[in-house]
């Protein structure tokens, strides 16, 4: 059991979730949350925004049941949370960008407080939230509205890149990633992906992943992936 | 002291909660968060005889008091079972059921002679071996095998006397409510020289995104389970237990104590819990107490006082 410390509506159906509680995690990592009791069945992934003193904090879009009764919480409110679960993005060396699109910022926020001297490239259709939060973290912060985030970074410059986002936005880092490679350059190119989860620990294969060698879990595997590792089908 | 074991040919379940196959795994991630030893048993994640990459694209989909899903049996195949996982298994002090699908009926068979040899192998060297095999006949989610072998009494005896004669290990075999008729089916599975019936699988359904104007499943219809399903499997346990003498497995949307009282007193031996152990992970934990709780207040002493009264 954990306790609701604040939600907080950042904006057009965003919200920061402080919670007390939980065990932790790292970077890219993520807990199952229930705020409810048999239904909606499933409880609902969401990333670890940020390891707090007494929990931690996540930073969901509201788009369907289960995140419009967390959006619902008040401070003092309970909440289960199990996990944290997953292999998330690695601790690496090296010059790294972190790029988000839309509520894919989530998991980069703590990312980036692990990995100062990163630089952020955040990317919104409509409105941009957190940005401010992300500043003082960034050896350079470029934040987009409306375009394609993903043009701004240059591939060819960083050791590493962390992406998170929309289906279309990972399938086309890596087709990036393909693209740079043939120039010489080798950046390590780490997805998170989002797939639909029952379990969350790897017991049931709903959210299987297609990969170079074979079906991997997104919940016990990933949620991250190297790029190059991911078929995606569609 | 409160009894809550049973027994099936020979195989002794500690109490009746056993968790259903593809919804454990082999148990390894549920033993990481309590001691999965409390169990009755375990059936472990369908295996054919060949690894499986299971179906492309949403594998799961929710439903009213339900989900839907389309795995698709992927497994990494029975010999990687029997090297991998079941050393984990012995580890364990619970019953331990191996779920095996097939394509083929020379599938099914080359899959349980695997077993068999390894379980003969085993016992000789007095390592703990599988304790029995559960048949599934009724996977509505794979294109040739399962379901075809599941609706159909005729094709499921060739299967059912097939694999008997390629296995002396206790054998249950897994029904689906799809079949054209599910007591038909039990009492074909006695004749056949099963030593039990275990039921439902899931139930074939569908979700359609209407924007995109398609079925939200690759394969177009899924299984259905969780507690949506309940009142037809309970009532499809009450009909076989009816018709049969061999024990009953019985499933389908268990998620508390008074639902397995339910299935007991419709006439099933042991019952096993699937979805309910993804709207709570420590399912097996909490049912065991739940039960022993629910037992007391009700001065039920013994599971065997209320089997099949209703
Ligand atoms: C590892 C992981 C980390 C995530 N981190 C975040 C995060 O930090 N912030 C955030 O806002 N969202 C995150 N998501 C997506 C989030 O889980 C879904 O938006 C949420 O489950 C939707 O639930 P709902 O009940 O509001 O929507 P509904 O549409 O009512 O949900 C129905 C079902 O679909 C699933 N589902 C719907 N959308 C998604 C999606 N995009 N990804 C996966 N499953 C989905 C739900 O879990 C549920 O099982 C993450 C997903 C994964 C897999
Ligand atoms: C994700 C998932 C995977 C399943 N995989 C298998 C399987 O491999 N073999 C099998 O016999 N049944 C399989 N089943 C069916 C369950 O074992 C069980 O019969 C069914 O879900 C009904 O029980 P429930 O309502 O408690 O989940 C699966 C069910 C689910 C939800
Ligand atoms: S969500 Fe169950 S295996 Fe990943």
């Amino acid at each position: 059991m954990a306790t609701v410390i604040s939600n907080e509506r950042l904006g057009d159906g965003v919200y920061h979730l402080v919670v007390e509680g939980g065990n932790g995690g790292a970077m890219g990592q993520f807990y199952m949350l229930r705020a409810w009791g048999a239904y909606p069945l499933l409880s609902r992934p969401l990333s670890i925004h940020q390891v707090n003193d007494n929990g931690v904090d996540f930073l969901y879009h509201v788009v369907g049941e289960g995140t419009e009764i967390l959006a619902g919480l008040n401070p003092g409110d309970s909440l289960e949370l199990e996990g944290p679960f997953g292999t998330g993005f690695p601790k690496v060396e090296g010059k790294v960008a972190l790029v988000g699109g839309g509520i894919g910022i989530a998991p980069l926020y703590y990312c980036a407080q692990e990995l100062p001297d990163s630089d952020i490239y955040l990317g919104f259709s409509r409105e941009s939230f957190r940005t401010d939060a992300f500043r003082p973290l960034a050896a350079e912060l470029t934040v987009d509205v409306g375009g394609l985030i993903l043009d701004s970074v240059d591939f060819a410059a960083y050791d590493h890149i962390f992406v998170c986002g929309p289906h279309p936005m990972l399938k086309a880092a890596q087709l990036k990633r393909i693209a740079v490679e043939t120039s010489g350059k080798r950046p390590n190119v780490y997805l998170s992906l989002e797939n639909r989860m029952a379990c969350g620990i790897g017991a049931c294969l709903v959210c299987s992943v297609s990969c170079k060698d074979g079906q991997r879990k997104a919940c016990a595997d990933g949620p991250v992936f190297l790029a190059e590792e991911v078929l995606f089908h569609d | 002291m409160i009894k809550t074991s049973a027994t099936i040919a020979g195989v002794h379940f500690k109490n009746p909660i056993v968790m259903a196959s593809g919804t454990f795994g082999f148990g390894r991630e549920y033993g990481k968060l309590y001691d999965v030893s409390l169990l009755g048993g375990i059936s472990g994640k369908g295996l054919t005889l060949h690894a499986k990459a299971g179906n492309p694209g949403v594998r799961v989909y929710e439903t009213a008091s339900g989900m839907l899903n389309s795995v698709g049996l992927e497994n990494p195949g029975v010999e990687a079972f029997l090297a991998k996982e079941l050393p984990y298994w012995e580890t364990l002090d619970t019953a331990r059921i191996v779920n095996l699908g097939g394509n083929t009926l020379p599938d099914y068979v080359l899959g349980a002679e695997l077993i068999q040899r390894d379980a003969d192998a085993r016992l000789l060297t007095g390592k703990k071996a599988v304790d029995m095999i559960e048949l599934n006949i009724s996977c509505p989610n794979v294109k040739e095998g399962g379901i075809a072998f599941g609706v159909k009494t005729p094709a499921a005896r060739d299967v059912v006397r097939a694999v008997r004669a390629a296995t002396s290990l206790p054998l249950a075999v897994k029904l689906s409510p799809n079949a054209e008729d599910i007591a038909e089916m039990a009492e074909m599975c006695e004749a056949e020289g099963a030593d039990a019936v275990s039921l439902i699988n899931t139930i074939s359904g569908m979700k359609i995104d209407v924007r995109r104007r398609r079925s939200v499943f690759n394969n177009l219809y899924a299984g259905l389970s969780g507690p949506a399903i309940k009142p037809v499997a309970l009532r499809m346990v009450h009909q076989v237990a009816r018709r049969v003498t061999i024990p009953v497995i019985g499933m389908g949307g268990i998620t508390t104590a008074t639902d397995i009282i339910e299935f007991i007193m419709a006439g099933a031996t042991v019952i096993q819990v699937g979805t309910y152990n993804f709207m709570n992970l420590r399912a097996g934990s909490t049912l065991t107490e739940e039960l022993q709780q629910f037992m007391a207040e009700e001065n039920i002493s013994s599971l065997d006082e209320i089997r099949g009264i209703v």
